[in-house]
């Protein structure tokens, strides 16, 4: 018997199968990382196959398959694709907000609602061209890593706990840290950057954009820091995001 | 799994693009049972290609010479300048015998899942060559060819930025239709979008 499913869910990766297939990962909001078939998607007369392009949120339905599950149908959600791919910099903060969803969701099958709503509210924000995609994906980052569990200490210290604000910053502690705790070649970031990272985290856009680009950059490289630090091979994509100035 | 060099084989085959490890098994059985010589032959004929073909220092296509065929071509026009993301796009256009000009091979698209980003293609080259002239003919439009995917739009819209600000350069971009045959209820929104924006007069 052939067992058929249903879910919605964001597209991370696709890789090519064979002549016109592909495999397609999808971060969905029930059944978590789920990877599956895409049949004859590659060609040109395929109803469904830019509809399964990254980024693109969609509703699925699959069958359950001996290997690899396999799609049957596709559904447009959201078509975030138009708006993220039509500007450089949204483009690459977007690759980077895939490539780290995909690495913090571990199991294939296990479920991962809060990550998946992340994903989805981050595209949304990159492809509404509103906030700057900068800011969207480094708040992204925060609450990510919040979720993994490792989200890096803002204000209290991160190793005894005493309250901030703290003038010393260290990645291998877990982020701000007091004058006894902390460690040698701890990073000394200016206190706004603290005040930034705070907004990032609680989504306080108005102090988030009124920062100036010495304070975006100095946060940037504290979250990639923190985020590489923990994650077991570098982020392909972080590197390649291009922010602007503003 | 297979003894030594024929699992090496079929390992070695399942690496190829789109060959899957069935495809892969199927070969590298063909090939035990092939006549030694036609074997041979595959064999000289992969060498070569590693070997004999460079990339033709003007375009960047696959080439047996320094330059290409094509850039050698004095009937060419050299003031058009086709970009496509690989060698068999120049095929593929070719085949059509609607192009004059010449083109610009980036090497791929830019996809920073993959790590690839500006510095990985022939972007630098692609700018230096816009700036000079050659026979005393300026390259005075871009046809930007990208692949109609995600990496392929991000790519193109890219060029565009770097490519807005020569003087005197027009720049298009290949227009994506509908295909041909379908029903516009089915068409993806990537293609609905870009068949709208790129709409013409009639
Ligand atoms: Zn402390
Ligand atoms: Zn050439």
């Amino acid at each position: 018997m052939v067992s058929l499913y249903r879910d919605t869910g964001v597209v991370l990766r696709v890789q090519k199968l064979g002549e016109a297939d592909r495999i397609i990962t999808l971060l969905s909001r029930q059944h978590g990382k789920v990877r599956a078939a895409a049949k004859g998607v590659r060609r040109t007369s395929s109803r469904f196959g830019a509809r399964l392009e990254p980024f693109c949120h969609v509703d699925v339905q699959f069958y359950t398959g001996r290997t690899l599950d396999v799609v049957t149908q596709v559904e447009t959600v959201d078509a975030f694709g138009p708006g993220i791919v039509g500007d450089y910099p949204r483009y690459t903060a977007a690759c980077a907000v895939l490539e780290t969803a995909d690495r913090l969701s571990a199991e294939e099958g296990e479920p991962a609602l809060r990550l998946y709503l992340l994903v989805v509210g981050a595209l949304r924000a990159l492809a509404g061209r509103e906030r700057d995609a900068a800011l969207v994906l480094d708040a992204f980052l925060l609450r990510a890593m919040a979720f993994a569990g490792w989200a890096p200490a803002v204000s209290e210290c991160a190793r005894c706990g005493t309250p901030g604000p703290h003038r010393s910053f260290s990645v291998p502690v877990g982020g701000a840290v007091c004058g006894g705790c902390r460690p040698a070649g701890a990073a000394k970031p200016v206190p706004d950057t603290f005040r930034m990272l705070d907004a990032l985290q609680h989504g306080d856009w108005p102090v988030a954009e009124s920062m100036p680009n010495t304070i975006r950059r100095e946060s940037s490289g504290l979250i990639a820091a923190h985020l590489q630090w923990h994650l077991e091979r570098q982020l392909r994509s972080l590197p390649l995001v291009e922010r602007q100035r503003v | 799994m297979y003894e030594g060099p024929v699992q090496d084989l079929i390992d070695e085959l399942g690496r190829l693009p789109g060959v899957g490890p069935k495809s892969a098994q199927r070969i590298a059985f063909h090939l035990l049972a092939a006549e030694p010589a036609d074997v041979t032959r595959l064999q000289e004929v992969l060498q070569k290609v590693k070997e004999g073909i460079q990339f033709c220092d003007v375009c960047g296509n696959v080439s047996e010479e320094t330059t290409c065929r094509i850039c050698r071509d004095p009937r060419r026009d050299l003031s058009v300048v086709c970009v496509v993301e690989e060698p068999k796009d120049v095929l593929a256009i070719e085949r059509t015998r609607e192009f004059k000009g010449r083109y610009h091979v980036l090497g791929g698209a830019l996809d920073p899942l993959s790590g690839v980003g500006p510095d990985q293609l022939r972007i630098r080259e692609l700018l230096s060559r816009i700036g000079t002239t050659l026979d005393g003919v300026d390259i005075t439009e871009i046809i930007i060819a990208t692949d109609p995917n995600t990496e392929g739009e991000a790519t193109a819209t890219y060029l565009m930025r770097m490519l807005k600000d020569f003087p005197g350069l027009t720049v298009t971009r290949l227009a994506s239709g509908l295909p041909m045959g379908g029903d516009l209820e089915f068409a993806d929104e990537l293609t609905l979008g870009r068949a709208l924006s790129g709409r013409r007069a009639m």
